[in-house]
């Protein structure tokens, strides 16, 4: 696999004038509704001491509320399968899409199938898939990944929406109205949703004691998708299971709230039972999963409830563009999770983070993400997957910052400390730093020779 | 061994010590009347909630206030509408519904919800393809925040549950609030007290 | 009472005044200050890079340096919360465990520990615009922050407002990071540059004259980027004007 190279991969968007500014601000905006809502709530750090603790415990239970889930399921008339990977998740939905003759699918945003590449799969065995999510069609229909879990197309402006539907559904070019534009998806979207033989959502939360996937929208599409077809289908990841109906309330309350600074979601659908004369099939999806939750450090990253706070928060996300992490999940939380699936490939992540820690503190579930950071950096080091020039230039810092002659014999000459700090304290050529920065002029005496000159002599 | 018991012993050899599950509190505060905070939360979500006078003819106020809907659906007796269905009707059918009725079994003040299952919908998709949404609700019929939502008897009873708060909405667009996305483009809520058809207002 | 004082490498080499402005100010309120002089550096670089193998050396030589001292301060948010957070590069002794623990940032030495009441010697008629690194902010909790909804408070400005004659630039994003992150600065320069450009905007638009910090990595960084926008705004280390000086 080809590595990821975030920084230049930033570079194309901030050079997107426009698009940077407005993805910056619109994240910005969401950040901001998420503090009003964090100060009207008189209990919501407490919800988020809850919150992490209830993700602890079930993580830690996860086996026995695996089976109680699939027990109550079961009993409540659902098919419930398991899938070890991504391969075998999307061999049981084709499975059960051909058993049912399925033409089309629709199905409505699922970072899970993503996950599994679950679209193109389905594609080239000649099933039309029909994402149904505003943000996530456009992206669907552009040929790209969500930039960001919550707002798939927050990158594009409305004219480079106007652009796509026009050159797919038949658009007015010059018409890059968002009302226009969403009216026209809406009417040349619905249809598929009665003529769809099937229909597949995610799933926000499983509730053991219910057997229940929940769900939550605001367009209401993942409603349409599990309630009208004859044949409904939920993947839903093995760590989202929540144990009670009393737990659900706590992340319900904070779900929104953190992703859009919402109370709720227009839609939060709890799925028990097939619709009348329907079908109903959960896929409890392991991909990585079980594994991770052996890693000491990293385990807690299990507890993510993709509400996206983190990337609407973190300041190096909002410049450079889900799109530059390369990966299906992007900023903070995809720093940390998408090393466990392939160390190699996004070993530059973990470096896209200035470790500023505002991400950590505004996850409804406390995940340590500026710290899961820093962690992987160190497990990257060791496993020796740091940038050449990196480990170069530690390796040089390393040795004259332990010695205080070789240290002093570096900066103690005033011309010297221009000519040689930036490279071991900077620990690249001077043009990175220079190129849009300027370089700080050089004092005509280091703190230590001041010193030496000022105080040590006259004791 | 199965899949599934494969990754049922993967997470038992893996899950990291044991932590407890904390107790949830209900988070009841006085504050604001439960109908004045439902009203603002509905409102903030883009619902609407429709005012009463007592003995309010409410076929009337459908008429008077849908003069565009050709096609009325409705769930519960309170209005007539020109359209049946029952739990046997095939979703389908309700494509070209342009306003749907049903009545609500609560409402939740913190976030302006109400709470729908397939019994008040008989089919789930009346909510969600109709054009337009009126939903009846008995104003004593409002809990305070979704610690009491979820505690309701409904949500291990029925097969489907739903909270609806305010029309189908997206901002994928530049940020900017459309209402209608896919779903419903219209959710009014009507303050309709339980059985006699008796109304008030607000 | 005896403080150690640490100069970080960065400030040794382009801050020599930072460094001036802390001791002196120490000596100010009455606390005699050692300077070990084979100190270097805290180790930071290479622990951010994850490189815990080419730290050890480094902060062996740190804890060589500072140990037994009750009071170690320097004048940098992020070199304190490295030390102090962690840096555990080598085995965590009693002696290495007390030197973290005794590692004190200048601003909170001097509001929490120091409980200084008042600088009667500084004045300074600007309008300043503070700028907390987020290892001070976050870190150390110099100040509230935003993602917490708590109730404000702001150790630096506490400080500051003791000070004849300042005044306050109020930003639009005063929790938002500048960019610099160490090695991120040329690792990743185009993020890293945007985002002090926007910084020093978002100072320049709230009209401060000066910038101010207890952090001079983090200015290093917004200065370049303020010189090369050409919008003319000064940076000053917090111990500087605390210490008296007045432009």
């Amino acid at each position: 696999m080809k590595k990821i190279h975030h920084a230049e991969a930033s570079s194309y968007f901030i050079e997107a004038k426009d698009n940077e500014a407005f993805h910056d601000q619109r994240l910005w905006d969401l950040r901001q509704k998420r503090d009003r809502e964090a100060a009207v709530i008189p209990e919501f750090q407490e919800l988020r001491n809850l919150a992490s603790q209830i993700k602890e415990h079930t993580l830690t239970h996860l086996a026995e509320y695996l089976e109680q889930f699939e027990a109550k399921a079961q009993a409540n008339g659902v098919t419930v399968h398991w899938a070890l990977d991504a391969a075998e998740h999307n061999r049981i939905v084709y499975d059960l899409l051909t058993d049912h003759s399925v033409r089309t699918l629709v199905k409505s945003k699922s970072m899970l199938t993503e996950e599994c590449e679950l679209r193109p799969f389905l594609e080239r065995r000649g099933i039309e898939v029909i994402e149904t999510d505003l943000g996530e069609r456009i992206q669907q229909l552009d040929n790209e990944p969500p930039s960001h879990i919550v707002v798939p197309a927050v990158h594009k402006l409305r004219g480079d929406v106007a652009k796509v539907f026009a050159r797919t559904l038949d658009t007015d070019p010059d018409n890059d109205d968002p009302n226009y534009l969403s009216e026209q998806m809406r009417v040349k979207t619905r249809h598929f949703f009665v003529d769809a033989e099937a229909g597949m959502t995610g799933g926000n939360f499983a509730v053991a004691e219910t057997g229940g996937v929940v769900v939550c929208t605001n367009e209401g599409n993942a409603d349409l998708s599990a309630n009208v077809p004859p044949l409904f289908i939920a993947s839903v990841g093995i760590e989202k299971l929540v144990p009670r109906l009393d737990d659900l309330a706590v992340f319900i309350r904070l779900l929104s709230r953190s992703a859009l600074g919402s109370p709720i979601t227009q839609y939060t659908s709890h799925f028990r039972a097939p619709r009348k004369s329907g079908e109903m099939h959960i896929i409890l999806v392991d991909n990585g999963r079980s594994e991770r939750l052996g890693m000491e450090e990293f385990w807690y990253s299990l507890k993510c409830i993709r509400c996206g706070a983190c990337m609407n928060t973190c300041p190096v996300y909002r410049r450079s563009g889900g799109l530059s992490y390369g990966a299906v999940y992007s900023g903070p939380i995809g720093i940390i999770l998408n090393p466990t699936h392939d160390m190699r490939k996004y070993s530059s992540l973990p470096f896209a983070s200035t470790l500023n820690g505002s991400c950590t503190h505004v996850c409804p579930v406390k995940i340590n993400i500026h710290e899961q950071i820093y962690g992987w950096r160190r497990v990257l080091a060791k496993h020796n997957q740091l940038p050449f020039v990196k480990k170069a230039a530690m390796k040089v810092a390393g040795k004259i910052l332990s010695d205080p002659q070789k240290y002093r014999k570096t900066i103690d000459v005033a011309d010297a400390a221009i000519e040689h700090l930036p490279r071991f304290l900077l620990y690249s050529r001077m043009n990175a730093w220079g190129r849009q920065r300027e370089v700080p002029a050089p004092p005509d005496q280091t703190f230590h020779a001041w010193y030496l000159k000022n105080r040590e002599g006259k004791q | 061994m199965s899949t599934r018991d494969l990754i049922l012993d993967a997470v038992k050899r893996n899950q990291p010590q044991a932590v407890s599950l904390p107790d949830v509190p209900r988070f009841d505060r006085d504050e604001a009347p439960l109908l004045e905070l439902f009203k603002a939360n509905l409102e903030r979500m883009g619902g609407k909630l429709a005012e009463f006078t007592a003995g309010a003819d409410l076929n009337a106020w459908v008429a008077e206030n849908y003069p565009e809907a050709k096609v009325v659906c409705a769930a519960t007796p309170e209005v007539s509408g020109n359209r049946a269905i029952t739990d046997e009707t095939d979703p389908k059918t309700l494509e070209n519904v342009d306003l749907g009725v049903v009545r609500a079994v609560f409402g939740v003040a913190e976030t302006g919800s109400v709470y729908l299952s397939e019994r008040q919908l008989s089919v789930r998709a009346l909510g969600y393809l109709s054009q337009h949404l009126l939903a009846l609700l008995d104003p004593a019929d409002i809990v305070g925040n979704l610690h009491h939502a979820f505690a309701r008897p409904e949500y291990t009873d029925n097969r489907y549950s739903v909270l609806m708060t305010g029309p189908s909405a997206t901002a994928d667009i530049e940020g900017v609030l459309i209402h209608g996305a896919q779903g419903v483009r219209s959710l009014t809520v009507a303050l309709v007290a339980n059985g006699d058809g008796d109304s008030i207002t607000v | 009472m005896k403080a150690a004082l640490f100069v970080p490498c960065f400030i040794d080499a382009f801050f020599p005044e930072v460094g001036i402005a802390t001791l002196e100010l120490l000596e100010r309120l009455g606390v005699a200050v050692d300077y070990p002089l084979r100190q270097t550096c805290c180790g930071q670089p290479m622990a951010n890079s994850g490189d815990q193998a080419d730290a050890a050396a480094v902060e062996a030589l740190f804890v060589e340096n500072f140990k037994g001292y009750e009071y170690i301060v320097t004048p940098s948010g992020s070199c304190t919360h490295h030390v102090r957070d962690n840096f555990d590069a080598i085995p965590q002794t009693q002696e290495v465990q007390e030197v973290r623990s005794n590692t004190y940032e200048l601003v909170e030495f001097l509001h929490d520990t120091l409980k200084v009441e008042d600088f009667p010697w500084a004045e300074f008629p600007h309008k300043v615009g503070i700028h907390n690194s987020c290892s001070s902010l976050r870190g150390l909790r110099h100040a509230s922050m935003s993602e917490l909804a708590e109730p404000e408070f702001s150790k630096p400005k506490a400080l500051l407002s003791k000070v004849k004659g300042i005044s306050f630039a109020e930003l639009s994003r005063p929790d938002e990071c500048c960019g610099f992150g160490g090695t991120f600065a040329v690792f990743e320069e185009p993020v890293s540059a945007k985002m002090g450009y926007d910084k020093v905007n978002d100072f320049k638009e709230a009209g401060a004259e000066y910038v101010v910090s207890a952090d001079s990595s983090c200015m290093m960084h917004q200065q370049g980027c303020s010189e090369r926008l050409g919008l003319g705004l000064k940076f000053i280390h917090i111990a500087q004007i605390l210490n008296g000086a007045n432009s």
